[in-house]
């Protein structure tokens, strides 16, 4: 389970340390508190204290940075920043009302298509697969969710994105008429590669944080429900997934949060325009595409930089609070556990 | 024998089998697009990489030749710079809360760390603009070290925490009834005990990193040539990766699937030997 990327490690780790927390301070009585209270303890704890504070600094540090910058762009457009739908640099008029939505509509696509296959995947390999596949797969699926997102980015723009190009045009020339499916993009890119390729690299996450939370489950819950002559499947969908649930929920959470961040593979296959869009043939856009295709050309210090941060900002809050509910879902059903 | 039992049962066998049938699909059907991208890596980028791709320096896109050399000196550099920053605050700030257990700061502290860890690896790059290179009027090699040390310190410290927490209280407690100090005890004992673990979260939190492409695009710049200035620009791995993606020339697509094809087998290979530390760190505990 180390394998996988901090915040699923530690995530995934937490059920079986919470039974054994074997570092917890013992109690002591305040005279022997004292006597042990030697001035290197006192240095040892002030100095890592001062690490572990340092790491909330640089939280602070995050959102302060990002706040000061967008100050210029907040005081002009306001909340309506939020919701306006035009991007044109020349005129100085800023939308990020498309990249927005559009960071949202192709994550939660992608959650649609990855959280149910992954469910499924993480109940094979915590109830029904033999050992020896359970080992092998469970690694091919933690080092999956390590490979880097360029190495994804570059498999979807060179051999997904030309698959796509051959079927979108017939999609589009039989379903043209409904919403998803109009307008094809001749290249293959847009909505659809973006929203693929995003359930691809979520899936191991999803698979991996709810095997975890799976197998966590005690042993007597299984053999109670099978001993009292339910199947397999039916123990699993009636006891093991509804006792494991928020932990199940916090994974998807977790992969959302990466969803909503991905950056370089959604860039390289989404097509990137600046309308608001919601055919999956057609091209679209997302605050992190927008970042990178962007920020380059602004000159630091100008309008236009100010607004490439504050949209920066509206992401940097996005992914707190995602990854914050995922968080404190995590360790309610951890308590859970403990207890 | 079957026959006899009521169809009540036989359709929830049915089920199940059917259900354990549906998981074992979905099982295939996910392998497919992965298994389908390994391969490609492995057969594309193999079939790209000769010796000229380790040695020679970047040449223009559209130029036959050239090489990887100035990239994977610069994604060393930069993995060095942030390892130097990243490393320290992950394995002293792991300690405090190995040590802390459940107390209010602990806690405040292994959620913010969490959420950090969730946060877009493109905001750390966007930090590392606002505070280094724009304050310094360049990018840089430290200015990519500073946004990737931010990615990977989280990475650092709950690893770190869960290696000291595996280290069996009873060895705590022994050298602590034999009148070590606590931090003595710490640094002589428990550390030790946990090394392989220790060691394990620094490789975690280098995996976590080596790859990342976002942070770097606006604040390492760019180099075809060799530089290990960390005050000036450099070229990266996944940055040229992802320029020769975009390239319309066969031998830039060649070469950035090779690029694909190392910076895989560096995950690969880092991530195989955290797996064998942890895998002896629990033998051992276990046998303790």
């Amino acid at each position: 389970m180390t394998a996988l990327s901090s915040g699923v490690t530690s995530l995934a780790s937490r059920p079986n340390d919470g039974t054994s927390e074997p570092l917890k301070q013992p109690s002591r009585r305040p005279h022997e508190q004292a006597s042990s209270r030697n001035l290197g303890d006192r240095i040892f704890g002030a100095v890592t204290g001062v690490f572990a504070a340092a790491i909330i600094a640089v939280a602070a540090l995050i959102f302060i940075v990002l706040l000061v910058d967008s100050l210029q762009p907040l005081s002009r457009f306001g909340l309506g920043f939020l919701s306006g739908t035009s991007w044109n640099v020349v005129t100085l008029q800023f939308g990020l009302a498309p990249a927005l939505i559009g960071t949202l509509y192709v994550s939660f696509l992608a959650l649609l298509i990855a959280a149910p296959v992954g469910l499924l995947i993480a109940v094979f390999l915590s109830e029904t697969a033999p050992r020896q596949i359970r080992t092998v797969l469970g690694f091919v699926i933690e080092l999956l969710a390590a490979v880097p997102s360029i190495v994804y980015g570059l498999w979807a723009l060179l051999v997904l994105v030309p698959l796509l190009a051959r079927f979108e045009p017939t999609i589009s020339s039989h379903f043209g008429g409904f919403f998803l499916f109009s307008g094809a993009s001749p290249t293959g890119q847009g909505i659809l590669a973006a929203v693929l390729i995003l359930s691809i690299m979520i899936l191991p996450t999803i698979a991996a944080i709810s095997r975890d939370v799976m197998i966590a489950v005690p042993n007597a819950q299984r053999e109670a429900m099978l001993a009292l002559g339910a199947t397999r499947w039916e123990t699993t969908w009636k006891v093991i997934v509804p006792y494991a649930r928020a932990g199940i929920i916090g994974g998807i959470l977790l992969a959302l949060g990466r969803a909503v961040g991905e950056t370089m593979a959604v860039q390289m296959v989404i097509g990137s325009s600046q309308s608001l869009n919601f055919s999956l043939l057609g091209l679209g856009t997302t605050i992190p595409a927008t970042l990178v295709n962007q920020f380059a050309e602004a000159t630091p210090g100008s309008l236009f930089a100010n607004v490439l941060i504050e949209a920066a900002l509206v992401l940097f809050i996005l992914s707190v609070i995602i990854n914050a509910s995922a968080r404190l879902l995590v360790w309610r059903v951890n308590r859970k556990f403990s207890a | 024998m079957i026959s006899t039992l009521p169809p009540r049962f036989r359709r929830r066998k049915a089920f199940d089998a059917l259900g354990r049938t549906v998981a074992v699909l979905a099982v295939m059907l996910a392998l497919i697009p992965l298994g389908a991208m390994i391969f490609y890596v492995l057969q594309q980028g193999a079939g790209s990489l000769n010796l000229n791709f380790f040695t020679a320096d970047a040449l223009g896109l559209g130029q036959p030749g050239g090489g990887y050399h100035a990239m994977i000196i610069g994604t060393l550099l930069l993995i060095g710079v942030s390892s130097v920053i990243g490393i320290p605050i992950g394995l002293l700030s792991g300690i405090h809360l190995a040590g802390r257990g459940q107390t209010r700061f602990a806690q405040t502290v292994r959620f913010v760390t969490d959420v950090v860890a969730g946060t877009p690896s493109i905001i750390a790059g966007i930090l590392a603009f606002a505070l280094i290179v724009e304050a310094t009027g360049s990018f840089s090699a430290l200015a990519g070290g500073v946004a990737l040390a931010l990615l990977m310190f989280p990475t650092v410290t709950r690893a770190t925490e869960a290696a000291i927490a595996a280290v069996p209280s009873e060895i705590r407690e022994a050298s602590l009834a034999l009148g070590a100090s606590e931090w003595k005890t710490m640094l002589r004992v428990i550390l030790p005990a946990a090394a392989s673990g220790v060691v394990t979260a620094i490789i975690l939190g280098v995996a976590r990193v080596a790859g990342e492409t976002a942070p770097l695009v606006f604040t390492v710049g760019y180099s075809q040539f060799t530089s290990t200035n960390i005050f000036g620009q450099i070229g990266t791995m996944p940055v040229q990766i992802w320029d020769q993606a975009q390239s319309a020339y066969p031998n830039d697509i060649h070469q950035a699937w090779a690029g694909a094809f190392v910076l895989f087998m560096l995950i690969l290979v880092l991530n195989l030997l955290a797996r064998l530390l942890t895998y002896r760190l629990t033998r051992r505990v276990q046998n303790a």
